[in-house]
C-alpha cells in the first residue's frame, strides 16, 4: 500500500471545495449515482455554466470526476472507501499529535504527576 | 517532543504514529501506568478524562469518563490484553455505558503502545491503532477530537457520511 499524504495545498483545495453548500450537495448526490451536468443544473435551478464551475472546483479537489457519455457530460463521485479512510486517519493523527503535545508538557514538569 | 513518523494504511484502517521524548522509558511509561497522569493527556482540555478504574494487567480494565464542554458525560474503557512494563501495552479501547460496562455493537479500537530507549537518550513511543471499519472511524472521531478539528471534519462528514 502506498502511503499517500496530502500536502497543505491539497487540504486547502479540499476545504475550499467543501465550503459551499451547493458543492457539498453535488458531492453527496454523485456518490449515490452519476448525474449529468444538465440534470444538476435543473435541480439547482442554475445555468449549466454555473454548475460546470462548481464541478471544476470539486474535480480539482479530487472529490468528483467527469466523463463523457454520448454528447452528455456526466459527473461521478471519486471518493472511494480508501480515500475516506485516508481522510479519517488524518483526523486520528491529529488526535495523537495533540495527545503527544500534552504528554510532552507533563514530562517537562519537575515532579512526575505533580 | 517531536512526532517523527506517521504511517497511514487506509486500506487496513490502521495507522502508526511515532514520537520521541527526552525523558527516559520508565518516566514515559508512567504516563500510562499512573491514572492521575493518564487522565491529564488522554482527553483534550475541552473534554477532560477522569480515570475511574485502573488495572494495567492482562485481563484487567482501565475505565474512564470524559466530560464534554456542555457537561455531557461519556464512558470508555480499555480491555488490557498485553502488558510488559515498561515497554509494551496492548489494549482494546471501547465505549461503555453509564454502569461502565462495555457497550456491545460500538466500535473497538486496537491500540498497541511500544516504548523503546533511544541510543542517544530519551524514549521513542509508537502508537499503532487499528479500527474495525471506515464507518467505525467516522463514529469514533466524533468522540476524540477538539472543536476546531471537529468543525473541519464535520464539514467533510456532512458530505461523506450521507
Amino acid at each position: 500500500m502506498v502511503v499517500d499524504q496530502m500536502s497543505d495545498h491539497e487540504v486547502d483545495r479540499l476545504f475550499h471545495a467543501l465550503a459551499d453548500a451547493t458543492r457539498r450537495d453535488i458531492v453527496r448526490r454523485v456518490m449515490h449515482g452519476d448525474c449529468s451536468i444538465s440534470e444538476l443544473a435543473r435541480s439547482y435551478a442554475m445555468s449549466m455554466t454555473a454548475v460546470q464551475k462548481h464541478v471544476i472546483v470539486l474535480e480539482g479537489a479530487g472529490l468528483v470526476a467527469k466523463y463523457k457519455q454520448g454528447r452528455e457530460q456526466r459527473v461521478v463521485g471519486s471518493l472511494d472507501a480508501v480515500h475516506r479512510a485516508q481522510h479519517l486517519l488524518e483526523g486520528f493523527e491529529q488526535v495523537w499529535r495533540e495527545r503527544f503535545d500534552r504528554m510532552g508538557e507533563l514530562l517537562s514538569e519537575p515532579t512526575p504527576g505533580g | 517532543m517531536t512526532v517523527t513518523n506517521v504511517l497511514r494504511d487506509p486500506s487496513n484502517c490502521s495507522m502508526t504514529v511515532t514520537a520521541e521524548f527526552d525523558a527516559p522509558v520508565d518516566r514515559v511509561w508512567q504516563l500510562w501506568a499512573d491514572p492521575r497522569q493518564l487522565e491529564r493527556w488522554w482527553g483534550p482540555p475541552t473534554y477532560p478524562a477522569t480515570c475511574l478504574e485502573h488495572n494495567l494487567t492482562p485481563g484487567g480494565m482501565v475505565k474512564y469518563l470524559m466530560t464534554s464542554p456542555e457537561g455531557e458525560k461519556s464512558h470508555g474503557l480499555w480491555r488490557v490484553l498485553e502488558v510488559e512494563a515498561p515497554r509494551l501495552l496492548v489494549v482494546e479501547d471501547a465505549f461503555a455505558d453509564d454502569t461502565t460496562e462495555i457497550m456491545e455493537g460500538m466500535p473497538l479500537t486496537m491500540m498497541r503502545v511500544e516504548l523503546a530507549a533511544r541510543p542517544e537518550g530519551g524514549t521513542r513511543v509508537s502508537i499503532h491503532s487499528t479500527f474495525p471499519s471506515v464507518e467505525a472511524m467516522e463514529q469514533l472521531l466524533e468522540m476524540g477530537m477538539d472543536d476546531g478539528m471537529r468543525a473541519a471534519m464535520g464539514q467533510m462528514d456532512a458530505v461523506l457520511l450521507d
